[in-house]
Formats: structure tokens, C-alpha cells, sequence
């Protein structure tokens, strides 16, 4: 197993599996996006409070799970990087941050399109409002730390380091933004944390999760893939393949 | 162990060696509860109700500017280098290092809080407890601030990079400390909030230590 690992950690390795991968992530990225879309603005009832406006739902929510899940992806990686020295989890870890990046901030804009008509207002200081923007600050200070570094090698391993101290202290963050909001919001905010969700909302929901990962997936890969031909380029495996 | 208080008492002389750059923080400090106040209507009820987030963002940018010194220079004429190579534990090194900087730039600071507390119109019944909090909580701004220093060291220009990459954790310390003096000012028990900063002073202890030699050992190559 671990043999197998190492084998496919290596760059000519990764970077030929992962040409023959791309196209099926990308077919099935596509095609969950368009059934999730379809059940979810087209099939779903309208809810009996909101009515049509929280069909932005099925944007959010996935967002906001990717924010975190991307975050937990990268620490495993970066941990990888760290114990193994493996350069392919650092290039992940690289490749990952600006979409975490995205991610964070997509659920943060619909976040206040959908604050608007429901709440009132374009943002609250809500323990989950807070919590998601720190974590887009933890991002943006990772793909600046990775900048400021030239070396790459260090670069990767300086980031690991970060990513790492940013998953001890995320759940500090959280817990302590939650109990700050709690006993300084005067009125409760509405929230939607409404009885179980029903089945012809929660499909297109799952849906979309799946498809924002699968989609995750595919763009990481990408970008791993462009590091790889920018470090190697002057390798005889790359010159090869690309003559091909 | 010996060693260790070397370090200490070097460093602590070097401080004294140079008194006027002691006076900077605390300048720097004074400087930005006027600010805060000329930017307001500062009007009386307003300040006593935020006078503590202005002491306690003004510490915290005080620790944070002053957190340089730490090892900055001992980078540069390759001390921090030998360190590392001896024979001696590098955590409690780094320990030492940050005991020596808090003393030096996060100890007199509180020592003044009492000063611009009057001035800032703080209730004086969270006193007490204001103190307690930064007495607590500046350790742990000093050896999270540790870890970004030691990241940014072999970087031509950190100056922006090193808040941007610290600040987000400075914040669960920032939100017990001030809810812990809001507490108290209005008469109630901040002995709960007050253990969490206890608690998160544990945690930064025991965990810096390691991370902060290890990004020196990245920054020395």
C-alpha cells in the first residue's frame, strides 16, 4: 500500500493518471452540477416561508462544507508533507488554497444575498457569519505565505507548518466566536435551522455537495498538474510525454 | 539550566543597554487609545463601554510591532544559528526568548494600563480583572506572535505578512479576555472566561515551543 503510495507520488507517475482521470471528473462534475441545478430550481417546492429565495441554498450550503472539508484536506496534506516529505502533498496543499479561498467566499456573498430578504440586512455578526470569515483571512494568509516564499521546497514546508497551527486553533476560533455572539447578540437572529429537511430539497442539496467536491477535485488536480510542468520542465520524462 | 537564565539575563541587559527603545511600545500604546478617542465623539458612556477593546487591541499591536526584536537580531549575527547547535534544549530556548520579550515590552504595558484606564473612562470595578486578563493573555499573543516571526525570518519583506498571518489567532484570545472584563465591570463573575485564557496560556505553552524551532530550523535552511 504504501509502495503504491509512493509510486504514485512521484510526478510522472501523478501527472499521467491523473491526465487519464481528468476527463471522467470532468463529465461527472458537469452532469451532477446540471441534476442538482435541475432539482433544485426546477423541482424542489418552494419553501412554505421562504418561498423561491431559499433556493440559494443549494449554492450555500455546499460552499460553506467545502470552506471546511477543503481546509481538512489540505491539513491532511500538509501533515503528509511534514512526516513524508512528499513534494506532491505540497504541491496539493498549494493548489488547494485558492479554491478553499473561493469556496469561503462564495459561501460569504450568498450568504448576504440570502441575509438580505430574510434578515434584513447584508451581514450580522453571527458566530457562523464570523467563524467563515476568519477562516477566509487563514486562507488568504496561506496563499500569501506562499508568495512571499521563493524557494519552493520551503515554501511547502512553511505552509504545511501554517496550515497545521491553523487546524489546532480553528476549533478555539469557532468555540470562541460562538460563545462571544451568544451573550453579545441582543435579538436572535432567525436562522434556518428549521425541522429535518425534506427529501426533494435534500437530493439537489447532496447533490451539489457531491458535485462542488468532485469539481474541488478536478481543479486541484489541474493546478498540481501545471506546478508539476513548471518545476520539471527541463526533465526528459516531460520533454517525452509532451512529444508524444 | 544555566544556560537558559544566560539567555535571560543577556538579553534583559541588552534591553536595558538601549532604555529608550523600551519607551516605544508604551508610546505606541498611549498613542493609540488618543487615537481611538479623537476618532469618536468621545463622549463618556461610549468610552466606558469600549475602553477595554481599545487597551486590549492596543496591547495586542503593541506585542505584535514589538515582536521583531525577539529574533530578529540574534538572526542576523548568526547567534540563533549556534543556539540551535548546542548542546542546549531549543524549546526552552525559545521559551526563554519570549519570557525575556514579554518582560520587556508586554509587562510595561500593563504596568500603565491603570494609567490610560483613568483616562479612558473604564469602569474601575473591571480593573481588577483588565489586568488579570492581560497579565494571562499577553503570553499567549507573545508565543502565537513567535511562531509567525520564526515562519517570515529569512524573508526580505515580512513587514505586512507577519499580522496578516497572526492576527486571525490572536482572536479567541481577544474575545475571552474582553468578555471576561465586560463581565466584571458590570458586576458579574469572570471566573469562567478568565480559566479559558488560563487554559489557552497552557496550550501555548506546551505546543509554540515545538512548532516556533521548527520554523527557525526552515528559516536557517
Amino acid at each position: 500500500m504504501l509502495r503504491f503510495l509512493h509510486q504514485f507520488a512521484s510526478p510522472p507517475t501523478f501527472y499521467r493518471r491523473s491526465a487519464q482521470l481528468l476527463p471522467w471528473l470532468a463529465v461527472s462534475t458537469l452532469l451532477l452540477i446540471l441534476f442538482g441545478l435541475y432539482q433544485g430550481l426546477w423541482l424542489a417546492p418552494p419553501d412554505y416561508q421562504q418561498g423561491d429565495s431559499y433556493r440559494i441554498m443549494f449554492i450555500h450550503v455546499p460552499a460553506a462544507w467545502m470552506s471546511l472539508f477543503i481546509y481538512m484536506v489540505m491539513a491532511f496534506s500538509a501533515a503528509v508533507v511534514l512526516i513524508w516529505r512528499i513534494k506532491l502533498a505540497g504541491d496539493f496543499v498549494i493548489a488547494s488554497a485558492p479554491v478553499g479561498a473561493s469556496f469561503t467566499f462564495l459561501a460569504l456573498i450568498t450568504g448576504a444575498i440570502w441575509g438580505k430578504p430574510m434578515w434584513g440586512t447584508w451581514w450580522v455578526w453571527d458566530a457562523r457569519l464570523t467563524s467563515e470569515l476568519i477562516l477566509l483571512f487563514i486562507y488568504m494568509g496561506i496563499i500569501a505565505l506562499n508568495n512571499a516564499i521563493e524557494d519552493k521546497q520551503l515554501a511547502a514546508k512553511a505552509v504545511g507548518v501554517f496550515v497545521l497551527v491553523g487546524v489546532v486553533n480553528i476549533p478555539i476560533i469557532h468555540f470562541s466566536v460562538e460563545w462571544w455572539s451568544t451573550l453579545h447578540q441582543g435579538p436572535t437572529v432567525t436562522k434556518l435551522d428549521g425541522p429535518s429537511i425534506h427529501q426533494s430539497m435534500l437530493i439537489p442539496l447532496l447533490a451539489m455537495a457531491l458535485a462542488f467536491k468532485l469539481f474541488y477535485f478536478l481543479v486541484a488536480i489541474m493546478r498540481v498538474q501545471n506546478r508539476i510542468l513548471s518545476d520539471e520542465q527541463n526533465k526528459t520524462w516531460l520533454k517525452r510525454l509532451l512529444i508524444q | 539550566m544555566n544556560a537558559y537564565l544566560a539567555i535571560l539575563k543577556r538579553d534583559l541587559i541588552l534591553a536595558n543597554r538601549n532604555r529608550s527603545a523600551l519607551f516605544n511600545p508604551l508610546l505606541f500604546f498611549a498613542l493609540l487609545a488618543t487615537l481611538f478617542t479623537v476618532a469618536t465623539s468621545a463622549s463618556t458612556e461610549m468610552l466606558s463601554e469600549i475602553s477595554s477593546g481599545i487597551i486590549w487591541v492596543g496591547a495586542l499591536l503593541a506585542s505584535l510591532l514589538s515582536i521583531d526584536n525577539l529574533f530578529r537580531s540574534d538572526y542576523e549575527d548568526g547567534s540563533l544559528e549556534q543556539w540551535l547547535l548546542s548542546p542546549n534544549k531549543p524549546t526552552f530556548m525559545v521559551l526563554m526568548k519570549v519570557l525575556s520579550h514579554w518582560l520587556v515590552s508586554g509587562l510595561p504595558i500593563i504596568l500603565i494600563t491603570p494609567l490610560l484606564a483613568v483616562i479612558l473612562h473604564f469602569p474601575m470595578t473591571g480593573l481588577n480583572v483588565l489586568v488579570l486578563s492581560l497579565l494571562i493573555g499577553t503570553p499567549v499573543l507573545s508565543l502565537v506572535g513567535a511562531i509567525g516571526l520564526a515562519l517570515t525570518l529569512g524573508l526580505r519583506k515580512s513587514g505586512m505578512l507577519l499580522p496578516l498571518l497572526v492576527l486571525p489567532f490572536y482572536i479567541p484570545v481577544l474575545i475571552f479576555a474582553n468578555n471576561a472584563v465586560l463581565i466584571s465591570a458590570s458586576g458579574g463573575d469572570a471566573s469562567a472566561q478568565l480559566t479559558m485564557l488560563l487554559a489557552m496560556l497552557v496550550l501555548a505553552l506546551t505546543l509554540t515551543p515545538i512548532t516556533v524551532v521548527y520554523c527557525l530550523k526552515l528559516s536557517l535552511g
